[in-house]
Parts: C-alpha cells; structure tokens; sequence
C-alpha cells in the first residue's frame, strides 16, 4: 500500500517578470544606449539567453561618473538628512511590493532557488533598504563627530552570487550617508539591477543620484581607474581585490573590499548534533555555495566526527536539486560555465591528492550547468581543497582533538570573513570567537544575515564593514 | 531493578540498569537547539504540495487519522456516530479509506467495537488517569486493564510528567514498564501501547528529546506528543524531535517505534506539513498508518473537503461532509 511520497513539480510562474529583448545603461535617470558592444545574459539553470545587455566602455563610465558628480553637487550632498531618508524608504516599500517580480528574476538570471531568492535575498534588501533609511537623519550619531560628510561619488563593483543584496549592500549605505553611486553588476547577473534601475524611477529618485553600467571586467576597470570617483566599494575573488588596490593605490580613493573566504564551521562534540548538521548544510549548500562566507571547512572533533558524518551523509540525501523556480528546490544552478569548470578541477584535484569524495544519488537536468553536492573526508590542512576558496557546493571535512587545534586549523588560511562554532557551552563560544580571526563568527547557527550586523574580512577577506552603524564608516568623513 | 528486555543492545541496556544511569544516558544526549530546530520545522513548512503529490498525501493523512472524541459529555450514541465516520468518512465516496482508528475513554471502548466490528478500523482507549496521569499506579493499571478487556487495540497512556519533571525518570520509566504488561490480553497479544509525554508540559526540545528516548526504552509502541487538553498540543518542531528520536532509536536498536502528535492540528495543509517532515526527517518508512498517526477530530473533515476539491475541481461547503 505504502508508495513513495514524491513531490509533484511546483514552478513558480515567470509571467509576473518582463524581460526585454535588450537593456541600456542607466545614467542619469534614463536608459541610454552605451557605445560599447553588448553581451548576452544567459539563465544557468537552461542556457537558454534571456537578454542582449549593453557594455559600457570608458566614454560611458565617464557619462555615468559626470552624471553622478552633478546630482552628488547640485541635489544629493544638499538634501538634509530626512528627506534623502524618504526616498530610501520609498525604494524599500517599492521592493517589497515588487518583492515576487524581484525574486523570479533573481532565480531565472543567477540560477538561485526561488525558496532563497523569496526568502532570504529579497527580503534582506528591503530591509537594508529601511535600515539604512533610518540612519540618514542621524548621522550625527554615528560616532564619526558632530558633522559627518559624505564622500562625493562611489564607484561600485557586485559580484554574482547575490546581484540583489549586494546592490543594497552598496547602495543604501551610500545614498543614506549622502553620496551619489555608479554601480557595476557581474556580467553574469546585470537583470535584478536594471530593474531596481527602474525602481528609482518608480521612486521619482532624483536623476544621476543611482547609475547602473552594465559591462565585464574592461567596464569595472574604467570605473575604478576613473579620477572622478571618491570611493571604491568592491565584492569579489581576491584576485581582482588586489588589482584594484594596486589601482586605487597613490590616489584619494578611499577602499572597501570584501573577497573571498574559506570559513572554518566547528563543531565540539556536545554540539546539538541536529541543528549542527542543518547549520553545515546551510553553511555550504545555501546558495550552490557561491557564497564568500560559505562555511567550506568543516571541524569536527574526532569524538562525533562518524556519528555527525552519518547525519550529514542522510541530510544531504534529502537535498533536491533542480529547475531554480520549483519552489521544493534546495538547490539550483552553478552560474556560470567558468564557475563550473573551477569547482570540477578542484574537486578532481581534491581525489587525487587522495581525499574521500562522496555525493548523494541524485539526477542533474541535461541542459544548464549543475554539480551535486559534495563532501571530501579525510581532508587535512595539506590538501588544496582545503585551502583554495572552491566557491561551489563542496565542503572538506577535517578534523581536531582539542580546542586549540580547531583555532589552529581555523586561522591557518590567507583568509578571515567567517566562522561558525558549534557547542551547547556558552564560555566555549565566547573563548572561541576571541581566539578566531574572522570578521564573522557565528555560534550555533551559519549564513544568518540582518542589516544591523556588520560584515566584513580579516587578512585576504578584505578591509572595511559593510551593514550596520559600521558600515557608515565606509562614506563618511 | 527494572524488568528491562535484553532487545536494546549492550549500551542502552545499561542505560536503564539503574536510576544513575538512566539519568546519566538521557543527560548524555545531544541537546536540541531551540533556534535551530524552530527554523528547520519551519524550513520543512515551505515545502509545496500539488497534483498527484497532494492527492496522495490526503489519502495518507486520512488513513492516518485516530479519529478522537475525549469528552465528558461522549455518550454511547456519539461515539457510535463516530465510529461510522471513521469506517466511511466521506458517504458520498466509496473509495475513500477508512482512518486508522477510533480513540475514547475506556469506559466506550465496548460500545466502539460494537459498531466497528471486523471493519479493520482499530480501537484506541486512553488509560491511565487520563489527562492528568494522576493517581496511584494500581489505578492506573486497573484503568488500562479494564480498556484492553473491553477490546482496545491501542491504549494511549499519559506519563507521570510530575516525577519527569522532579527529575525521577526511573518511576516514569517503571510506569510505562508496567502498562506495557497490563496491555497483555489473554490470547498471548498485546494492544499497542503509546506514551503521551504531553510536550506542552515538558516544554524543552531537551526534555522532549529525553522523554522520546525514556519511553522507546521502556518498550513503548508509539510515542505521542499531546493529549489535546493542554496548550500548546502538537507542534511541527516537538514531532520533529520525536522524529529524529525514532529515527535514531532504529539506527541504534533495529527497532521501529511510531509518532503521534495529537491536539490542534486541523487544516490539510497542517497535516501536509507533518507528512513532508515524516518524509524527510524520519524516512519514507514511516510514511505508513502502522507508523504515524494524527491524532484530531476536526482534521478529517477538512481533509475530506480538500480530497472532493482534488477529485472534482470544486469546493464544496462544510454542509456536504458529516458532523463528527
């Protein structure tokens, strides 16, 4: 009698998002064609091209940055306080009203699961939105003196993990504090901002206050080398971390970087072994893994490590991976072709140099780019694995005997965004997260985002805080 | 001292050895975090259900129905009625099944039967100084004796949760001992035998979590969340708890033990939800009546509505199905 409860497919609808055959730049309050080539945006999860996007090149750049200078001198950097907050206000209800025309969006060009995208990254924009809202009239008491000033223009670069929440992590900090913005999404996801582009002017925002240049690197590089800028705020792999340091280096910019990660997620062995295994899964498999902050490493004391192993294995068997806009998809697509093939050469490398991989059964679609869910056991410190950011669903099991060796194996990386520690004893997490190196550290829960926290690297992770009353730091002065 | 089986396996019997050691076993668990289990339930909320997979998910929900009336104004004629909904709960379809069982104070149990008859629908009394569990433990026996002579199947007993609370696991554990022997009957069988923890009283996953683990030991059939008179009754993360304990228990023992949660579930979507957590944290195993059961009155009929929505495309009012 008994046959198995299998879940019939639950597609949200795509009829709610438009999507044009083609999209300008957004410089100064319109769409403008750019003089730039143009390139194509694709949906991971079908490879199917949904949009012929335009590319900015240095001349563009240049309209973008003089657009933003003008509304920064004649309107932005004059508004008092309260009534740039109105127009931040009115962006955040304006996204929650469009909250499911964003989230479909979000899932179709990056490949997301809606579950995430109508869960997790819309609603945090708006309210990074509102957050950063309530700040504009009280910035006098952020601890940054009696007459803080904003910065002028930030030029801005996202990547494309989260095109959406990144935007909100760049832009309402900027605007509340009273800078104008020229914003460069990732390549790979530019749609979730052309539309917030036109969701300033559903919001009658003042033109050249937010400019959109769509572009690839070429596009990002004239932005940051651009004179006309005060401020770089950058997310992104190291690698071009470091090259826009080395830009920006001699001039007045002021720099913001958050990179990449290999965060350490601990558990002691009288951790709440339950929780503790939703905390990994979610540390590694939210968001395909493209996450910076994405727990990659698991420590695990030897004690537990089989019993947690086991629970982990039968976890991750429940995962179901699939079409971005089931609303019963854990998880979805890798974003890009290029990202595929980084996460297979790791993992490839990761069995030669003789760790134990292993991945649940599960079907992948034939068409769009996908990796199963991952894990490598018998990791240590020496594999690469453990040491290059994988940025894809993969997680290296390690293990320790003590606390100091966790801490030790923990800080034993070029990087520093986050951690997690796992134990039911609250002094152990307050030594812990003393001894950790991370600008995160999370105890018993992984991947938990709120606009008021700040958010930021140690050592390759990056500099500045982003969210928060620290994240006002990186426009004022 | 305890009259324990040797079924368990080495360390979980001498986990039950003695007061000491059941306490230390039961405080060596893995705890619960409440954050974390709260969020995961929720997680499990959003999963959605359409077409074939709720078609086969109502059907399931009502075969799992312990169709309940626990009143003090429950007369021979309203238990008669309810037992006639539970052997055709929708008239007006032949194909509907039937639900697990009836569930009524011992002192109807006879009158349950009468009507029940060999229809396959199971009888289950509550016992034991229900709802309060309190009286003397050779009451407590009486009471469920009594219910299994009358001709329960199923007895579902209340723990004493007073002596859980004080800290005396042992008395609790000898208690289910003992009703498990009392639910013998003389034909060498035994009625099942469910331990109600009445999780709104525990009020910690912790204690849930131990309970769980307290009465699989003692030999119970069925672990179940509420007896309906307490709030708050059933919720999604106190069966998910019970979930991993069953899960874990048959990972240690081979033996398989049931989830009831009981007490305010009343939607389909509701009992959807507690079906899709069976599924994906206990196992597509437990999936079964044998295995899971609601234990609800008003449930059946919404379940009812929503099956004749799937099966004609139309709504219908609460006019159209019977009072319980």
């Amino acid at each position: 009698m008994t046959s198995k409860f299998e879940y019939a497919p639950a597609p949200e609808s795509r009829s709610i998002v438009d999507i044009k055959p083609s999209y300008g730049l957004f410089i100064n309050g319109e769409f403008v064609d750019g003089h730039g080539k143009s390139f194509k945006t694709i949906s991971p999860s079908t490879e199917e091209v949904l949009a012929e996007v335009a590319e900015a090149d240095e001349a563009d750049v240049d309209a973008a940055v003089k657009a933003a200078r003008k509304a920064y001198d004649k309107v932005w950097s004059k508004l008092p306080g309260r009534e740039r907050a109105k127009y931040l206000y009115r962006i955040a209800r304006i996204i929650q009203e469009r909250s499911r025309e964003l989230a479909v969006l979000e899932s179709i060009d990056n490949g997301k699961p809606i579950k995430e995208s109508r869960d997790v990254d819309v609603p945090i924009v708006a309210a990074h939105f509102f957050y950063y809202a309530g700040w504009a009239d009280k910035l006098e008491y952020a601890g940054r003196g009696n007459h803080p000033q904003p910065l002028g223009v930030a030029g801005q670069i996202i990547p494309w993990n989260f095109p959406l929440l990144m935007l909100a992590w760049k832009i309402a900090p900027a605007l509340a504090c009273g800078n104008t913005v020229v914003l460069k999404p990732a390549e790979t996801t530019p749609l979730t901002a052309l539309l917030f582009a036109e969701i300033c002017q559903q919001a009658d925002l003042p033109p050249g206050v937010v400019n959109i240049v769509t572009g690839a690197g070429g596009t990002g590089q004239a932005l940051v080398g651009h004179p006309g800028i005060d401020k770089v705020a950058f997310t992104g792999s190291t690698e071009v971390g470091k090259a826009i340091a080395r830009t920006v280096a001699g001039t007045d910019k002021k720099v913001t970087l958050e990179l990449g990660g290999k965060a350490a997620n601990i558990v002691f062995d009288d951790a709440p072994l339950d929780q503790a295994v939703e905390g990994i899964v979610t540390g590694i498999f939210f968001n395909q893994g493209h996450v910076c902050c994405a727990g990659s490493r698991l420590l695990v004391q030897e004690s537990v490590a089989d019993e947690l192993l086991t629970k982990l294995k039968r976890r991750m068997s429940t995962l179901r991976i699939g079409d971005p806009l089931d609303k019963n998809t854990d998880i979805g697509a890798i974003n890009s072709a290029e990202q595929l093939a980084r996460i297979r050469e790791l993992s490839e490398i990761g069995e030669a140099e003789g760790a134990g991989r292993w991945s649940p059964e599960c079907e992948l679609p034939s068409h769009g780019f996908w990796f199963p869910p991952t894990l490598f056991t018998d990791v240590t410190q020496a594999h690469r694995i453990a040491r290059e950011e994988i940025f894809g669903p993969v997680l290296s099991v390690l293990t320790f005997r003590t606390p100091s060796e966790a801490v030790e194996k923990a800080n034993n990386t070029p990087y520093g965004l986050s951690a997690g520690v796992w134990t039911e004893k609250g002094s152990l997490i307050l030594s812990m997260a003393n001894r950790l190196r991370a600008g995160v550290v999370w105890a018993n829960t992984f991947n938990k985002f709120d606009p008021t926290s700040p958010f930021g690297g140690f050592k390759e992770s990056g500099y500045g805080r982003e969210g928060g009353r620290h994240g006002l730091e990186a426009y004022l002065k | 001292m305890s009259a324990t089986s040797t079924i368990l396996g080495p360390g979980l019997d001498d986990a039950t050895k003695s007061e000491a050691s059941l306490r230390r076993f039961l405080h060596g668990l893995p705890g619960v975090d409440q954050v974390g289990a709260d969020a995961r339930a929720a997680g499990l909320g959003t999963r959605s259900i359409k077409t074939t997979a709720k078609e086969f998910a109502l059907d399931l929900a009502i075969r799992m129905v312990d169709l309940t009336t626990l009143e003090g104004a429950d007369t021979p004629g309203k238990v008669r009625a309810l037992a006639s909904k539970a052997m055709r709960p929708d008239p007006a379809d032949p194909d509907c099944p039937a639900v697990a069982a009836v569930c009524v104070y011992p002192d109807m149990v006879a009158t349950v039967k009468e009507t029940l008859g060999g229809s396959g629908v199971h009888i289950a009394a509550v016992a034991t100084a229900f709802p309060s569990g309190r009286a003397a433990l050779d009451i407590k026996l009486a009471d469920t004796a009594d219910a299994v002579e009358a001709g329960a199947d199923e007895i579902d007993m209340v723990i004493d949760r007073g002596a859980f609370l004080s800290g005396r696991y042992q008395q609790v554990y000898d208690e289910i001992v003992a009703v498990k022997a009392a639910c013998a009957r003389a034909d060498g069988e035994s009625a099942h035998l469910k331990v109600i923890f009445e999780t709104g009283e525990l009020q910690t996953y912790d204690n849930v979590r131990r309970a769980s683990w307290l009465a699989m030991m003692a030999g119970s059939d069925f672990i179940k969340t509420s007896t309906g008179k307490v709030q708050p009754a059933a919720t999604l993360p106190v069966t998910m708890i019970m979930l991993e304990a069953v899960r874990d228990f048959r990972e240690q023992t081979g033996r398989m033990i049931g989830v009831k949660p009981a007490g305010g579930i009343r939607t389909s979507k509701d009992a959807i939800k507690y079906l899709v957590m069976v599924n994906e944290v206990a196992g597509a195993d437990w999936l079964d009546p044998d295995w899971f059961r609601f234990g609800a009155s008003t449930l059946l009929n919404d379940l009812l509505m929503q099956r004749t929505k799937m099966k004609t495309g139309r709504y219908s009012g609460p006019d159209y199905f019977t009072l319980d």
